[in-house]
């Protein structure tokens, strides 16, 4: 166990508490930089798409891990945009503007919708969002100018300063592309969580009266935390739009956004470490499975005839994590961690889930 | 006389979505839970009791396989809630939300392992016997929804506002605590509700079949009846039945009269406008917020 010896105020808001856990990240970064020199495309491509999925798990965890409020309709922000850069990339927009231009506009869709949408509580924002995203499903498909309908679209292939960060030409240009912008992302979120407007947001997803009762404008808190879920979202998308190449509004479907609500509530929900594990064991898992198919096959059981077996797994270790480990893998080691730290004193009820007993603002 | 047509197609459809809203308003009402599997518990209704009539599976007479199917599901929705659902008692609601999501796959998984992915159709004594009377075209199988559907929601909302049962569900529903206090069993009238709400998704889905053929992803028309439940306002069972006659009659008359995919996007825009103006639905029970 390690003790840490405040003479300040500062070290309290400190990004992190002491040198130690500031060097384990700059590995951790420094292996991510070094990982295209590290394995071979396949893997690299892999390790892409889980930094693109973490990107997205962030912007839906600022929403339902931070602030509180559920989103069933997050992949209409990935399709946003993802439309929204591609579009302005083939207007002749440089790379550079567009995608944080997408991110904006992404951004600014959201907490537009938020704006209604805040006034309802809990289980009808998650209707609405599930609203917004039928509709937004069904404009993609009438903008066929913008979005090439039913047919799809081709993402412009990136350059910049003219070096090319195409998926498939320079997929290590592209991994460091996508690196560094979840790495900014990252740095961001979790500054912005030591801010007051981050303060804000968990004070609004513990208690609205009580946030309200502290000054906090609370509609305001919940319109722009929705935005910035949307906008990091809408960035995520435009990467993932890259990251496939041609896409039509099929890669935006409902299950993406439960997939996405799987990242945030396996990975872990109100850590931003949360997004990241979950992203990468929705990621591994369908490589995992596949793995498992063909060494079954060598074994004598053919799976290959099940369809949505894939489906079927995730589902069974949602309904496994829900039940058993509601604060995600993120919460599962932090059990296990402490456990080890204060190694003889750890009791069983210190992690002791509170329950509540409901009660209803209905009248009848 | 076309319109009157679209209108009696329409109202036919918005009983099979209402049926399907007052299987989540009936859980909303005894728990302030949202089960999103119930239409994948509607397409496992319909396909058991075709796995139980059709002369090619089991081949029981219509009338028997659709009560055995009821009581098949009873038994598996109270199963469901009494094996998976009671595990997370006592945590937020979203964690539900999640949880059926799931559930609702596995459904849909089971479903599609045991009677495959291609459309299916379900015998009925009632197909394709039709009514004319003045240029207008009923079939019989609408008339037996607009029915079925009429005395199903009396007899639940009678159950709900009568019954000793009925009364400590929705006791259970406003305060959990105070419900066991007065000696409601809270859990196992959750149990019984989703139960019942199993039976009810079972009637739906039949009702369905008898109007095309099902195939395992019949059950996002649950996300439609959704709609309908929030338009009436989740908690009132005839504000489920009038969301969904609502749904089921604009939707075909926005096909035919409004441009493109507006048909399509109707039901949301209609309940977006519903939850933005009257953020409880039509039917509002919410009148004030306690601290």
């Amino acid at each position: 166990m390690r003790v840490v010896f405040k003479t300040s105020y500062d070290p309290d808001i400190d990004l992190h508490e002491h040198g130690h856990s500031r060097a384990k990240i700059a590995i951790l970064l420094a292996v991510m930089v070094a990982l295209p020199f590290l394995v071979n495309d396949y893997y690299l491509a892999e390790a892409a798409n889980t930094l693109i999925w973490s990107l997205a798990g962030m912007g839906l965890m600022v929403a339902v891990g931070h602030t509180g409020q559920v989103s069933l309709g997050h992949a209409a922000f990935l399709a946003i945009g993802a439309y929204a850069d591609s579009a302005l990339m083939s207007a002749g927009a440089p790379f550079w503007v567009s995608f944080p231009l997408a991110g904006l506009i992404t951004g600014i869709f959201g907490a537009l919708i938020a704006i209604p949408a805040v006034r309802m509580s809990g289980i009808y924002l998650a209707i609405a969002t599930l609203a917004v995203f039928v509709i937004v499903e069904e404009l993609v498909i009438i903008l066929e100018p913008i979005t090439g309908g039913v047919g799809g679209i081709m993402a412009p292939s990136i350059t910049f300063f003219g070096l090319s960060f195409d998926r498939y030409g320079a997929l290590e240009n592209f991994y460091w592309l996508c690196l560094a912008v979840v790495a900014l992302v990252t740095w961001g979120y979790a500054n912005l969580l030591r801010s007051p407007t981050g303060r804000s947001f968990l004070a609004v997803r513990d208690s609205e009266v009580s946030a309200r009762a502290l000054g906090i404008n609370v509609t305001r808190t919940r319109a722009l935390a929705f935005g910035l879920s949307s906008g990091v979202t809408g960035l995520a998308g435009a990467l993932m739009g890259h990251y496939i190449g041609f896409f039509n509004y099929e890669l935006f479907s409902i299950f993406v956004s439960i997939n996405l609500l799987l990242v945030v509530t396996i990975g872990g929900l109100g850590f931003i470490q949360g997004a990241f594990l979950g992203a990468f064991l929705i990621t591994a898992v369908p490589q995992i499975i596949a793995i498992m198919r063909d060494n079954l096959v060598s074994v004598g059981i053919d799976l290959s005839g099940v369809p949505g077996l894939d489906t079927m797994i995730f589902s069974l270790i949602l309904v496994g994590f829900i039940i058993y480990e509601p604060t995600g893998l993120y919460g599962r080691w932090l059990k296990i961690r402490t456990w080890f730290e204060i190694f003889p004193l750890a009791r069983r009820d210190m992690f002791r889930r509170q329950k509540s007993y409901l009660k209803t603002e209905r009248m009848r | 006389m076309e319109l009157l047509q679209l209108i009696i197609g329409g109202l036919a459809n918005g009983c099979i979505y209402g049926l399907v809203a007052l299987g989540f308003v009936m859980i909303y009402k005894s728990s302030e839970g949202v089960n999103f599997a119930q239409g994948d518990m509607m397409m496992l209704g319909a396909f058991i009791a075709l796995g139980l009539g059709n002369s090619d599976q089991m081949g029981l007479p219509f009338a028997v396989a659709v009560v055995l199917a009821m009581i098949l599901m009873f038994g598996i929705s109270w199963g469901v809630e009494r094996v998976v659902v009671r595990q997370i008692f006592g945590q937020p609601q979203f964690a539900l939300v999640i949880l059926t999501i799931a559930l609702g796959f596995i459904f849909r998984f089971v479903a599609g392992s045991i009677w495959g992915y291609t459309p299916l159709v379900l015998e009925t004594p009632f197909a394709g016997q039709n009514m004319r009377t003045g240029g207008i075209v009923i079939s019989l199988s609408d008339l037996v929804t607009i029915g079925v559907t009429l005395v199903l929601t009396v007899a639940l909302w009678s159950f709900f506002a009568f019954t000793r049962i009925g009364l400590a569900a929705q006791a259970a529903s406003q305060n959990q605590m105070a419900a066991y206090i007065v000696g409601v069993p809270v859990m196992r009238v959750n149990s019984l509700i989703w139960g019942l709400s199993g039976a009810v998704a079972t009637v739906a889905g039949v009702l369905y079949a008898t109007r095309g053929a099902i195939d395992p992803n019949i059950g996002l028309l649950g996300i439609k009846a959704f709609a309908a439940a929030v338009i009436g306002g989740l908690g009132s069972l005839p504000g489920a039945l009038i969301g969904g006659l609502v749904i089921g009659v604009i939707e075909p008359i926005a096909g035919r009269y409004a441009p493109g995919e507006l048909a399509k996007m109707s039901p949301y825009i209609i309940m977006l406008i519903v939850l933005v103006t009257r953020p409880g639905g039509l039917f509002s029970q919410i009148h004030m917020k306690k601290v």
